[in-house]
């Protein structure tokens, strides 16, 4: 993956797309071979690795014990910014989450839960943002809401990994696209590419190329 | 340093927010004991010479919280953040292994503290209690919820279900520390179950604690220290070690 582009992780369910983002997290440990965050190594250089690196889990995962401000005050806290009220505050802006910042979690909807967590991943402006299925059960309003942000985001240079089966999502945004089967790339190249590699009579797109690459495999 | 400043503080505000389930709770158990047993041998119970039963009975009483809540608190925080899913949200970032260990077991330290300083708050008024070495009885207390706080941290990463944590305490934290020598001094048993209480860790923290208060126990308390303190070094050793490996943490 290069530094500032957009991309995307695709593959059938169990192809190995969140135990990969887990070894680049640190939640797993790779069996062999190493994975570097803009040059630092992921087990070895795992603090300046991880300061690189704003992860959006799956799961919806949450603290039910603290609002929503409380949350990314400790997320913050816990990757030594302590003053960071001016950025959560933004954050909050973007993804529509102001108006529930004094809102226990246990109160939000599933789509704002979702909102809280990419919050978090990105309190502490990672220049590597990792969204793994970040619209998986996610309303219209939010997905469009989310995109706007995460394209503002790459476009001022963060890089962006993304995981989706939303094929059309992935489309509109990834510049480059990775597909695996099995724990293997079987594909990796841009998505113009990609699309233009399979095209017959009628343009293709990335659902067909997806396909026709999974069952080649 | 902040990273863990901030896990600190959120441990200790976990335990807070809901203080009447982990503070209230356990100090009105104490008192219940304090009462029932005070009164139903109270009479007759034997313990140190010049000492009367209700006040032996006290020092033990707050250390059994302190020592039962100090477990409870790094135990149940850390598997409900495995079994919710949210320590995620600590394992992605630069806190190092030592921090994690250290963050959690002071806010054990702290949460038994502050549940043994409510015990002894609510007793004080039903007995006369001197206090005769009060830096030992400071010093059993840390020592003992650190231990008990780590142990609570090796549960809590081991277990994977709710259950296995209650099992630990209904089976080894709760037993332990009822055959302790909370309720009678260890002298007033028979000589081989005298011997058996040597080996229950619980005993030297508990029995040099209340010399903290008397200025006599059942053993030395610079040798019940030791004790503690070796077992704290080895467990914490222990479980440094599996926190630096991600054991049962990171897959």
């Amino acid at each position: 993956m290069r530094q500032g582009e957009f991309f995307g992780l695709l593959g059938p369910n169990g192809a190995g797309k969140t135990t990969l983002i887990n070894i680049i997290a640190g939640l797993a440990r790779a069996d062999a071979g190493s994975v570097s965050v803009m040059g630092a190594d992921v087990v070895h250089a795992y603090r300046r690795a991880r300061r690189l690196l704003g992860v959006v889990p799956q799961e919806l995962v949450f603290d039910p014990f603290f609002t929503v401000r409380e949350t990314l005050r400790i997320q913050s806290g816990y990757f030594g910014l302590r003053a960071n009220d001016a950025w959560i505050d933004e954050v909050m802006h973007h993804l529509d989450l102001a108006a529930k910042a004094d809102a226990n979690m246990r109160s939000l909807s599933g789509g704002m839960k979702r909102r809280v967590l990419v919050a978090q991943a990105l309190v502490h402006k990672p220049p590597v943002i990792v969204l793994d299925e970040p619209t998986a059960g996610v309303d219209v309003e939010l997905r469009q809401g989310l995109w706007q942000f995460v394209t503002r985001l790459n476009r001022d240079g963060h890089t962006i990994v993304l995981t989706t089966h939303y094929l059309e999502e992935a489309e509109e945004h990834c510049g480059r696209i990775a597909m695996l089967k099995a724990g293997r790339i079987v594909a990796l190249d841009s998505t113009k590419n990609l699309l233009a590699s399979f095209a017959g009579p009628h343009p293709a797109d990335l659902e067909d190329v997806f396909l026709r690459i999974m069952k080649r495999h | 340093m902040a990273g863990f400043l901030t896990l600190l503080y959120k441990e200790l505000l976990r335990f807070w927010k809901v203080a009447f389930q982990t503070v209230a709770g356990p100090v009105l158990s104490a008192l219940l004991y304090l009462v029932i047993f005070a009164q139903a041998l109270g009479a007759q119970a034997r313990v140190f010479d010049g000492v009367p039963y209700t006040a032996f009975l006290v020092p033990g009483l707050v250390m059994m919280s302190v020592l039962q809540n100090a477990f409870a608190n790094s135990s149940s925080s850390l598997i409900q953040s495995k079994i919710t899913g949210n320590l995620v949200f600590v394992l992605v970032t630069p806190i190092s292994h030592f921090e994690f260990f250290a963050a959690y077991v002071l806010a054990s330290v702290a949460r038994g503290l502050v549940v043994g300083a409510g015990v002894l708050a609510v007793t004080i008024w039903f007995v006369e209690l001197r206090v005769a070495a009060p830096l030992w009885a400071l010093a059993f207390a840390l020592l003992g919820a650190a231990l008990l706080g780590v142990f609570g941290l090796l549960a809590g990463i081991w277990a994977e279900k709710f259950d296995q944590i209650a099992a630990f305490q209904n089976f080894l934290v709760l037993p332990l520390t009822m055959l302790s020598g909370v309720f009678y001094s260890i002298h007033s048993l028979p000589p081989l179950w005298q011997q058996v209480s040597h080996f229950n860790p619980f005993f030297y923290m508990i029995d040099g604690f209340r010399y903290g208060f008397f200025g006599q126990s059942d053993f030395p308390p610079a040798a019940s220290f030791a004790v503690v303190a070796v077992s704290f070094v080895l467990l914490a050793a222990a479980v440094l070690r599996l926190l630096q490996t991600g054991y049962k943490l990171r897959s």
